[in-house]
């Protein structure tokens, strides 16, 4: 619970309009039971980041304030929290977010080839820009961890391991 | 069994015995493997024969400072009528480190009964295992096996039918490296920035919440379920004779420019020449090491030279000019340029320095920018002096060490291979001589 959860099945909402609560119904349930867990609401406050960035694809500011209402502190708290992690996303992303590890281990690797792959595979063309279509998102990732399957991405929520250049356009295919 | 590749010969296999096994990732198929024995024994023994038995282990933290285990344990003083916690740092961000990933994909429940069991012996209720963010699929593994372990009454408030009460949660990160420093960790817990405390007070006196707390890293509290298996003599066992602050087996994480990169696990005091050569297949064909960083990024460089000379442990790495850390063995080759690594190296302090003391925030941000001119052709001689200045302020000066961390990388480059960095400088005076007319 506010780990890693299948895929939402409704679309992402790609711009903030009316603003539809999260914390209702199950949602509201898991963060009553998250409540037990920790001995303050504040301890509630990346779960339920992690909450809003699955059910929504990201965090906006009305999710925001609705996230500081639930557990009982401000805005502009939740939005200091919010800004230091780096997955949080503060803006819609592609469907697909590549994350394309470059850390030393994988630089040693080949890594910037397979990073440079993927902004040309998937037309993004520059990092942290997404694809005209809207399908993807590259960017950099500081070490994911997993040095020795350079380069390892990580696409949404699945690691892919020992990616090379060449392997980087049926990878692409293979993402629905 | 093994993973990526089967073990070597040589290798020593208490925590990597399953990996590879999937059937060893279910409470059945952990059960038929002897899992739960230690902690069913250990909810028989008193909180103090847990930690003297730890003590007598020997062992020392795995997560990077090596601080002595038991000894940690024993810090928590169990009549103080506070709420006591414990913190399982699984953010494992060091790069070059990826052994935390492979014991919770493979062997959740060896994590789960060091928790259990550590809970216990330092008198608290509540275990919160903090995992990086981007690890999904350990965190996946976890959950499934937490859910397996609360369905059999192992955990909860009648663990193992003792009536004692051992809860353990995830708590997900969310792409913090500080967050693996044991303060910013516990900040990060409470829906806090991860930014470190000033230590005192340390954290078995106010800890998460406030709270005494005691934090260990995922293969200190993994090989915990062993040592109470099979007594602290045992454990001791593992190690060189000669060297009797470094005992049991280490998993050690190789990546870079070798062979057969991936996970072993041996005794420590194992000889560095033989593990690099023998056991993980020596250089890439036709290439030659360059440099090795054995226990993560934040450790100095090694020459080559020092690196077969040196014996893996605690204190066999720092005879040899550096440290052991987290294990983490970055192998950089002949064909690399060294220089533009460290310059990697100290980008990746700048991005994670969580910004709250000035040496750290413009010090790592300053390195970056002076090494990435330096590797452009733009550096100047001076450079060099003014980056030694610059990692003299940064080192031992800050709330945390990601500051000292940064400098490392620089200096031990400096000492060890400065003539890479003055041949990219010369090459840029070469190249600005005007052209005789």
């Amino acid at each position: 619970m506010g780990g890693v959860e299948a895929p939402a099945d409704a679309p992402h909402a790609r711009h903030e309009g009316q603003h539809t609560p999260v914390f209702v119904g199950p949602r509201r349930a898991q963060l009553d039971e998250l409540f037990t867990r920790y001995p303050t609401k504040r301890a509630a406050l990346l779960p339920a980041l992690w909450m809003v960035q699955h059910d929504r694809g990201w965090v906006s500011e009305a999710a925001l304030a609705e996230v500081a209402e639930v557990l009982e502190l401000t805005p502009a708290y939740v939005k200091g929290v919010v800004t230091f992690y780096t997955m949080y996303h503060q803006h819609p992303v592609g469907k697909h977010f590549i994350q394309v590890c470059t850390t030393s281990p994988c630089a040693v690797c080949g890594a910037e080839d397979v990073r440079d792959a993927f902004l040309r595979h998937t037309g993004c063309e520059e990092l942290g820009v997404t694809s005209p279509d809207g399908k993807y998102t590259v960017i950099e990732v500081e070490c994911l961890g997993a040095c020795g399957f350079a380069t390892p991405v990580m696409i949404n929520e699945q690691f892919v391991e020992s990616v090379t250049p060449e392997k980087v356009p049926d990878i692409l295919a293979g993402l629905t | 069994m093994g993973y990526p590749h089967k073990p070597h010969d040589r290798e020593t296999t208490v925590l990597s015995k399953y990996f590879g096994d999937a059937e060893a990732i279910t409470l059945a198929g952990w059960k038929q493997r002897g899992g739960y024995a230690a902690l069913e024994k250990a909810l028989g023994m008193s909180p103090a024969e847990i930690v003297a038995v730890v003590k007598e282990s020997g062992l020392r933290g795995r997560g990077g400072a090596g601080f002595p285990t038991g000894v940690k344990w024993s810090f928590m003083k169990l009549d103080d009528g506070k709420p006591h916690y414990l913190c399982c740092n699984a953010d494992e961000s060091e790069p070059g480190t990826f052994k935390d990933r492979e014991i919770m994909r493979w062997t959740p429940h060896a994590l789960i009964e060091g928790c259990a069991i550590g809970a216990y012996a330092i008198g608290a209720e509540t275990c919160y295992i903090y995992i990086r963010g981007e690890f999904t699929e350990p965190i996946m593994r976890v959950e499934a096996a937490l859910a397996e372990a609360y369905a059999a009454g192992i955990l909860g408030t009648n663990a193992m039918g003792t009536g004692k009460t051992i809860n353990i949660y995830v708590h997900r990160g969310a792409g913090a490296y500080i967050c693996g420093e044991e303060t910013a960790l516990m900040n990060s817990i409470e829906g806090r920035r991860g930014n470190p405390r000033i230590k005192p007070p340390f954290p078995a006196v106010a800890g998460v919440f406030g709270q005494p707390t005691t934090i260990n890293n995922v293969e200190t509290l993994a090989a915990v379920p062993h040592i109470i298996n099979n007594g602290g003599a045992w454990y001791k066992t593992f190690g060189r004779a000669d060297n009797p602050r470094s005992t049991g087996t280490k998993l050690f994480s190789v990546c870079g420019n070798v062979q057969r990169p991936g996970n072993y696990e041996v005794p420590l005091g194992f000889p560095f020449k033989d593990f690099l050569y023998d056991l993980c297949g020596g250089p890439l064909p036709g290439r030659r090491f360059k440099a090795i960083i054995p226990g993560g990024i934040s450790v100095p460089i090694q020459t080559v030279d020092e690196a077969e000379a040196s014996l893996m442990d605690y204190e066999g790495f720092v005879e040899q000019g550096t440290m052991l850390g987290s294990g983490g063995v970055i192998v950089i080759d002949d064909a690399q340029n060294l220089v533009k690594q460290i310059a990697r190296a100290a980008r990746f302090f700048a991005h994670e320095s969580c910004a709250q003391c000035t040496q750290c925030r413009e010090g790592t941000s300053w390195t970056t920018r002076i090494l990435e001119r330096i590797v452009a052709g733009d550096g100047t001689a001076e450079d060099l002096d003014t980056l030694v200045d610059i990692a003299d302020n940064m080192t031992g000066k800050t709330i945390c060490v990601l500051s000292d961390s940064c400098a490392v990388p620089v200096m031990s480059g400096l000492q060890k291979f400065r003539g890479d960095f003055e041949a990219l400088i010369k090459k840029k005076t070469v190249h600005m001589v005007p052209a005789v007319a």
